[in-house]
């Protein structure tokens, strides 16, 4: 919003007072102000000018030859204007001013000397008016500057919008007015108003809301007699500065007390409206608005009728049918107050968004409707003193907002604060804001004044608001809080992700990755991915992608596919949300799961199997010092993506927290048959109730041990788990430990058999054990062996 | 016999000189002093003396004895020296300059980020939370004072659910568990909480814009928790993160879930607040919103607005990131693209 500082001044006397820092103050104390502009000042010498002569000009159809008498002598000038007549005033740049970046010379215009410059509107930047020159009245002294009478000079800010979302008071000048008034610790003046108790015999208005939960209040009254179209020439500057477009003289008026009161009003053609009603359409209705378009009025938008049809969508814009134009010389005029919600609602519907609308949705004042039009009055008799009322002036307030009463103290705005600021201060700041105020020494009992009651104050804690801006956060003292010095203990979880994180960058070289929330559909289906229904977004923009993930997998290898071309050599993983369906109470089972896939044409597809199954049997180590359990899920091939043959849950203490799986063919054949993947996916939050173990030192024996190799001859389908399993058979408490050293297999020399070496450590903490001890006990360990069908190679 | 003991010493000065090696010096050592060596035989003649002849030889042969001893200590380090110096001549000269490649893993540019922050909050006793990224109206708006009909709920880029819930549009939608969790804090130990997250916002994707990014809150809740400590406390907190001396300045702000709201600036750290085109001539950068936690928002998380304040306070982390990088495109973070996120080794 554009902000006038002529305007402002007429509300609080600010000589004296530095303006560009008063705006900055007002930056940080009431709103951000985004820009400000110089206005008028690049308008130099232009003077009050009246064509005496009017010649042709000998080389041009359009150019005039014009003698202008400025008081002190008359000038010869060329001008282009069309609408040059003998004994038009108008403003006149003499030789040496400037209009805007145009500085007057004397200059050969078509071979004619020019020795100045008649003037349009728009050279002068009050308006986009470039049809003809500026017609002055002829009531100024001729050469007189034209700054004498016209506020050219003034010093334009624009403030933020969106920072007075929550200040409906700050949409007007006066409002904004109060701010700088109380920066400054300057009076403010109360708004001029005519009185119209005088009118309260005459006839109200046919008024009646019928839908009264959309507004708040309905004002209006009836004008008769209105002889002058065009607004004067400074208010026209103000309403162009300000960004508003003069039009004619009500329809200015109108917008110049939306700016200068916040409060939106509409000029209905008195002819063309005699009764107002206020309710919404039976049915849809089409609509025409006063820019000409056709709407389509639904039923829920609240719209101004008289006793026939509509004749504006309330609070957001008239109708054509009852616009005000040249002829009209009586008006009814409407001062309103809708609800906040409705409005808003409504324009969003039609997508049409005006300064009206824009300002009921912020909640304005209902207390404003009758002043403004008060305020309408006297500005429309000032210029035009033959006016008459002829309505009462009506009034439907429909609801009130209750009076808002906050009680606090010094004590409290002490805490809130954390330093001393005075209760006088308090004191002065609050009144200077318009709060009713009741001290009583540091206490104090404060009403809210309706302006800010609507929605904006509505605590304690907004009091500390409008003491705190107005004393300036920048003269706070700061300080650190007094605490006790207690120990902070971390989530475990938190750590531990940041530790897998680590863990799998740094010791296996992995890149981490994010993927999105949902599942990517067309990639999927181009490399073949079914996924399981899921719950989904019911507004995504981009619609394919509206189904939330149960699983990160899929995201994992859309990555995959993405990088195969240039870097085929991959470890990713991501620590990432899932939704594994619903909870029994309806909501989203949000999961936090790791997602790591290793991806290489280098190694061979087993390879990279036993890559990341290492790669998970480390990483759990690490986390918990807990070995997984592996163990086939035949359940997992539901997913087309999952390997029937070689994938495996993956167990810790028993709880099943994921699987590892290398990438099923359906799906490696689109991405790329000589990429060979495989992946694990892990549910952290299953990983976190598994309880790390400690770790336990054990003192190592003093006496030396003694290993052995002994190359087993086993069935090839046998899993080493149960080789491991027949081992543990074995109750001896020598043998320490057994590691598998190799696995040797060939068709042509074992048929069906795979030879497993393993080598064995014994060991005594008492003792050197004797060669015959250890082949007996490697007898006893073979005799278990046998039975199980393993013998020794 | 002193002849004989001359003889030797000349025998073995030759014989030494010829030496190359350390065999060659053992051999010399055992033909003079082994147990049949030629001094140790000399040793063994003094038996035949009588004591006077004893006492002279005796001293003789024993002198003679230490001379070749030490000479051959001596003449050991010698060799040694000379090994050495052959050791050195014939090493193969390594090139330092040949660059050492090993793969290198990556951390996500944000968790990188993240960590940082995470880190400094820590070092001022914050504890880290994070909640879901899938969030009831509820929690995403009502608890954080944003009622129904309120216009921030019009907006069209909330993501919403089949089953009612949303994706979460702003970190704050942990506020109401973490203080439902950590409930009132007790006397003199303020509840400090930082809590970063994921948000969603239903818009198009471009280079500036994400429907997926990274935000980060945090807030401190107490008996006497002031405006003061909260400057106080994001001037220090900027500092670290910014690593250089941060001035900031608080403007009014409106955001619902905070009463009285701010805007904190930061001074412009490419012109230090003088004013110039990234600032524009403000000297003062808009950094991030804040404010003294709304009563609501605390009594609706279980605390009480009369006994307790707070502050909470905002960050867009996927901003910040792409301030320390220099990322100009926002799409990099959710790519997969690893020849980019390759980059990101601290």
């Amino acid at each position: 919003m554009l902000i006038s500082m002529n305007w402002i001044s007429e509300f609080t006397d600010l000589s004296g007072v530095d303006i560009k820092e008063l705006i900055n103050q007002f930056t940080l104390s009431t709103a951000e102000v985004e820009d400000i502009y110089e206005m008028g000042k690049n308008i130099k010498d232009v003077v009050v000018g009246k064509l005496v002569e009017i010649n042709d000009h000998p080389n041009s159809k359009k150019l005039h030859l014009v003698k202008v008498d400025i008081g002190s002598e008359v000038v010869e000038c060329v001008c282009g204007a069309p609408n040059v007549f003998v004994g038009a005033v108008v403003p006149f740049a003499k030789l040496g001013g400037q209009v805007g970046e145009l500085v007057i010379k004397e200059v050969q215009i078509a071979g004619a000397t020019s020795r100045g410059m008649c003037c349009s509107e728009k050279e002068l930047g009050i308006s986009d008016n470039h049809e003809g020159l500026m017609i002055l009245d002829d009531i100024y002294p001729l050469g007189t500057d034209i700054k004498e009478f016209m506020q050219l000079e003034d010093t334009v800010f624009e403030v933020d919008n969106k920072s007075l979302t929550n200040r409906p008071d700050l949409w007007g000048h006066y409002g904004i007015a109060r701010e700088i008034a109380t920066l400054t610790k300057r009076p403010l003046k109360p708004l001029e108003l005519m009185d119209t108790d005088i009118y309260r015999e005459l006839a109200p208005i046919d008024l009646k809301v019928e839908n009264t939960d959309k507004i708040y209040r309905y004002s209006c009254i009836t004008i008769d007699n209105i002889t002058k179209k065009k607004s004067p020439i400074n208010m026209r500057i103000r309403l162009t500065y300000c960004g508003m477009r003069p039009i004619n003289l009500l329809a200015d008026l109108t917008n110049y007390l939306m700016m200068e009161m916040g409060q939106p009003m509409h000029a209905f053609d008195n002819g063309k409206v005699s009764k107002i009603r206020v309710k919404t359409m039976p049915e849809q209705t089409n609509f025409l608005t006063l820019d000409g378009v056709e709407r389509k009025i639904d039923t829920d938008t609240l719209m101004i009728c008289d006793e026939k049809e509509p004749v504006a969508i309330a609070g957001i814009m008239g109708g054509e049918l009852s616009e005000i134009t040249d002829n009209t010389d009586s008006v009814l005029l409407e001062s309103a107050n809708f609800d906040a919600v409705s409005v808003r609602k409504s324009a969003t519907r039609l997508g049409m968004r005006t300064d009206a609308s824009a300002r009921y949705e912020k909640t304005i004042d209902p207390e404003l409707t009758v002043p403004a039009i008060k305020r309408f009055l006297k500005l429309l008799a000032e210029i035009d003193p033959g006016v008459k009322v002829t309505s009462a002036l009506t009034d439907c307030y429909v609801k009130h907002y209750e009076t808002i009463t906050i009680q606090f103290d010094k004590a409290y705005v002490d805490k809130y604060t954390g330093i001393d600021i005075s209760s006088n201060f308090i004191e002065e700041t609050l009144t200077a804001l318009g709060f009713g105020l009741n001290r009583k020494g540091d206490e104090f009992e404060v009403v809210v004044p309706s302006w800010r009651a609507t929605k904006d104050v509505t605590m304690k804690a907004d009091m500390i608001e409008e003491i705190t801006r107005i004393y300036g956060y920048d003269n706070f003292e700061i300080k650190s809080t007094k605490s006790l010095l207690t120990p902070i203990r971390h989530s475990e979880d938190r750590d531990n992700e940041l530790k897998m994180k680590l863990f799998l960058s740094e010791r296996y070289a992995m890149n981490e990755v994010h993927s999105y929330l949902w599942y990517e559909s067309k990639l999927n289906k181009e490399i073949g991915i079914v996924t399981e229904p899921n719950i989904r977004v019911i507004n995504s923009l981009t619609a394919e992608n509206d189904t939330i993930r149960s699983t990160i997998i899929p995201s994992l290898l859309g990555f995959v596919y993405k990088n195969v071309d240039t870097t085929p050599e991959m470890g990713m993983f991501e620590i990432g949300r899932v939704s594994d369906g619903l909870k029994e109470d309806g909501l989203c089972n949000e999961r936090k799961r790791l997602g790591i896939v290793v991806a290489s044409k280098k190694l061979s597809e087993k390879e990279v199997y036993f890559k990341v199954k290492e790669i998970v049997e480390q990483l759990l180590l690490a986390i918990k010092n807990v070995r997984p359990v592996f163990a086939i899920k035949e359940e997992l091939s539901k997913y087309n993506y999952v390997h029937p043959v070689n994938s495996a849950k993956i167990s810790l203490k028993g709880e099943e927290i994921g699987y590892f799986s290398v990438l099923n063919p359906k799906v490696k054949n689109k991405i790329d048959k000589k990429l060979n993947v495989a992946y694990a996916e892990i549910d952290v939050e299953l990983l976190e109730t598994v309880t790390a173990e400690t770790l336990r030192y054990v003192e190592p024996s003093k006496y030396p041990g003694v290993t052995i190799d002994l190359s087993l001859l086993t069935e090839k389908e046998l899993r080493f788990e149960k080789i491991a399993e027949y081992i543990g058979e074995y109750k001896c408490e020598y043998l320490k430990s057994f590691h598998l050293v190799d696995i040797f297999e060939d068709e042509k020399l074992l048929p069906g058999k795979k030879s497993v070496t393993i080598r064995f450590e014994f060991v005594s903490m008492e003792r050197t054990l004797e060669g015959q001890e250890i082949s007996a006990m490697t007898d006893e360990l073979l005799a278990i062996l046998k039975a199980k069908g393993i013998e020794l190679r | 016999m002193l002849e004989n003991l001359e003889r030797i010493k000349q025998q073995f000065s030759d014989e030494l000189s010829a030496v190359k090696s350390r065999d060659e010096l053992e051999k010399i050592r055992v033909a003079f002093l082994g147990k049949k060596g030629l001094v140790t035989e000399e040793l063994k003649n003094l038996r035949n003396l009588n004591a006077e002849e004893k006492k002279v030889a005796g001293m003789q042969v024993n002198m003679l004895k230490n001379e070749i001893e030490q000479a051959i200590v001596d003449y050991q380090k010698t060799l040694e020296e000379m090994e050495y110096q052959k050791q050195i001549e014939s090493a193969e000269r390594y090139d330092y300059s040949i660059p050492s490649e090993v793969e290198v893993g990556t951390l996500h540019p944000i968790t990188i980020v993240q960590k940082k922050i995470e880190d400094i909050f820590k070092t001022m006793g914050f504890i880290i939370e994070d909640g879901l990224e899938i969030q009831t109206e509820y929690n995403n708006f009502e608890a954080v004072n944003i009622p129904k009909n309120h216009p921030a709920r019009d907006m069209t880029d909330t993501y919403y659910l089949e089953n009612g819930q949303l994706l979460k549009t702003h970190t704050s939608a942990s506020q109401n568990t973490i203080m439902k969790k950590y409930g009132a804090p007790k006397p003199g130990e303020p509840l400090k909480v930082l809590f970063p997250g994921r948000c969603f916002r239903n818009e198009n994707i471009d280079a500036s814009h994400e429907n997926t990014f990274f935000q980060l809150e945090g807030m401190m809740i107490g008996e006497d928790i002031s405006i003061s400590n909260l400057i106080y406390f994001m001037k220090a907190l900027l500092t670290e993160v910014f690593q250089r001396e941060v001035k900031v300045r608080l403007r009014p702000g409106f955001f619902p879930f905070v009463e009285p709201g701010f805007e904190l600036d930061i001074n412009c750290a490419i012109c230090g607040g003088e004013g110039c085109p990234t600032c524009k001539h403000s000297g003062w950068v808009e950094l991030l919103p804040c404010g003294m936690i709304h009563p609501n928002v605390l009594s609706m998380g279980g605390i009480d607005p009369d006994k307790y304040t707070g502050f909470a306070f905002g960050l867009g982390l996927t901003r910040l990131a792409m301030m320390k990088y220099n990322i100009k495109d926002i799409r990099l973070f959710n790519s997969g693209n690893l020849k980019q996120l390759r980059q990101f080794t601290k």
